[in-house]
């Protein structure tokens, strides 16, 4: 007997697709799952509207559950509430850090002061002697810093 | 809600698909021209950012209309888009698309946070969704603004020549349609006229700091969204030519 445990683990084997180590469930897109009469409901949330990536994980979300022997699966895409960093898991901050991405700082509701904070933690060597380069890195999730200690450039996932 | 509010209500969502679908083709133009590498990268996830806000306004106005988004999008002609003239002119210098995305930007912040309270859930929802993505946006663009009005004389002047042109452009984006009236008495949305002041305040305090001189000049070249310039028809000449050429596509 398949229940939502089952279907919730499975989706830790999602990926984001340009996250290649993070899980869906990890980065707080699946917000819900329900199991009734043999159909699946599954909620998920955009992390930024204009990521390509949701497609792609709507379609692996959907595919991934009817592996499991479910036939009747809907993903529907909700935006309230809207999807936040903060909910990014401490498994997948670690996993960003080891990505060479340092993970965003938690803002608990306060974005604003975050997102003009000009203070990133280079993930290399530790320090905060950085430089903000590019509030739009290589995707919208992304933006670009220069560390003074490494010389050299890292990406930071961005606050929101 | 009766068959009037939710006839005011899809245009008004149209009106808000429109100015980010079209501001966004016209940004994804630089993709590939930008004038550094990070530049082009970073203008180009902008565009994608006001293309997914689009696509989010689009889906709102399908859910009311039962009209397909490709549908709308790609089969609609010139005449029947509502966007304002201010994101249909060509892209211009760097300065010009700098501009025009922070004059935008700050209209949008203004008009996304009272939309947030919208008494329309899912209006109010999507609002609070796309608003603070923009805080990014006018964080960038208000930064090439100093730089390029502060830098030299050369990028000051293009600064200025270009803020003269977009001002009265600009203006239209505040102007209230017949549909206003509709929404204003549902709570459903505001006035574009109330948020003139504060986008007003705004702008003009960063713009002065960045050594640009206001324009006088407030009047918009039209007050009607059905009214384009020429430059919409080669835009979406060319936006829409693979989807119109191959009907059945899917990718
Ligand atoms: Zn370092």
């Amino acid at each position: 007997m398949i229940t939502t445990t089952h279907i919730w683990q499975a989706l830790e084997e999602v990926k984001d697709p340009e996250l290649p180590l993070v899980s869906v469930v990890e980065m707080g897109i699946v917000r819900d799952v329900q199991l009734a009469a043999g159909s699946v409901h599954i909620k998920m949330t955009p992390t930024f509207s204009g990521c390509p990536a949701l497609d792609v994980m709507q379609r692996d979300i959907a595919a991934k559950v009817r592996a499991l022997g479910f036939t009747q699966v809907t993903v529907e895409t909700v935006l309230h509430p809207p999807w936040t960093s903060d909910w990014i898991a401490d498994s997948a901050r670690e996993k960003l850090q080891q990505l060479g991405i340092t993970p965003p700082i938690r803002h608990g509701g306060n974005l604003i002061p975050i997102a003009f904070l000009d203070v990133a933690t280079c993930p290399r060597c530790g320090s905060t002697n950085t430089i903000l380069k590019n509030t739009f890195g290589p995707t919208l999730c992304k933006s670009v810093w220069y560390c003074h200690e490494c010389q050299d450039g890292f990406e930071q996932f961005k606050a929101l | 809600m009766n068959t009037n509010h939710q006839t005011a209500l899809a245009q008004k969502l149209l009106f808000l698909a429109d100015d980010e679908l079209i501001l966004a083709h016209r940004n994804s133009e630089w993709t590939g021209h930008g004038p550094i590498l990070e530049e082009d990268i970073a203008f180009t996830n902008i565009a994608l950012d006001e293309m997914g806000h689009a696509a989010t306004w689009h889906r709102l106005r399908q859910e009311l209309t039962g009209e397909d988004v490709d549908t709308a999008v790609f089969f609609r002609d010139p005449a029947a888009y509502r966007n304002v003239q201010l994101v249909e002119l060509p892209h211009g210098d760097w300065a010009f698309s700098m501009l025009r995305q922070y004059l935008f930007d700050v209209y949008e912040l203004v008009h996304l946070a009272q939309l947030a309270t919208s008494s329309y859930r899912p209006l109010a929802e999507a609002a609070a969704k796309i608003r603070v993505e923009e805080i990014y946006h006018l964080r960038h663009t208000a930064a090439w603004v100093t730089r390029l009005g502060l830098g030299t004389a050369e990028s000051h002047q293009r600064m200025q020549t270009t803020l003269d042109t977009l001002w009265p452009y600009a203006q239209q984006l505040f102007v209230n349609l017949p549909e206003d009236e509709a929404l204003g008495e549902m709570g459903m949305a505001v006035s574009p006229s109330s948020l003139l002041e504060e986008w007003q305040h705004l702008t003009t305090t960063h713009l002065t700091q960045a050594n640009l001189i206001i324009p006088t000049n407030h009047m918009p070249p039209t007050t009607d969204r059905a009214d384009h310039t020429d430059h919409l028809t080669s835009l979406l000449a060319e936006m829409q030519s693979v989807a119109r050429q191959y009907p059945t596509a899917v990718w």
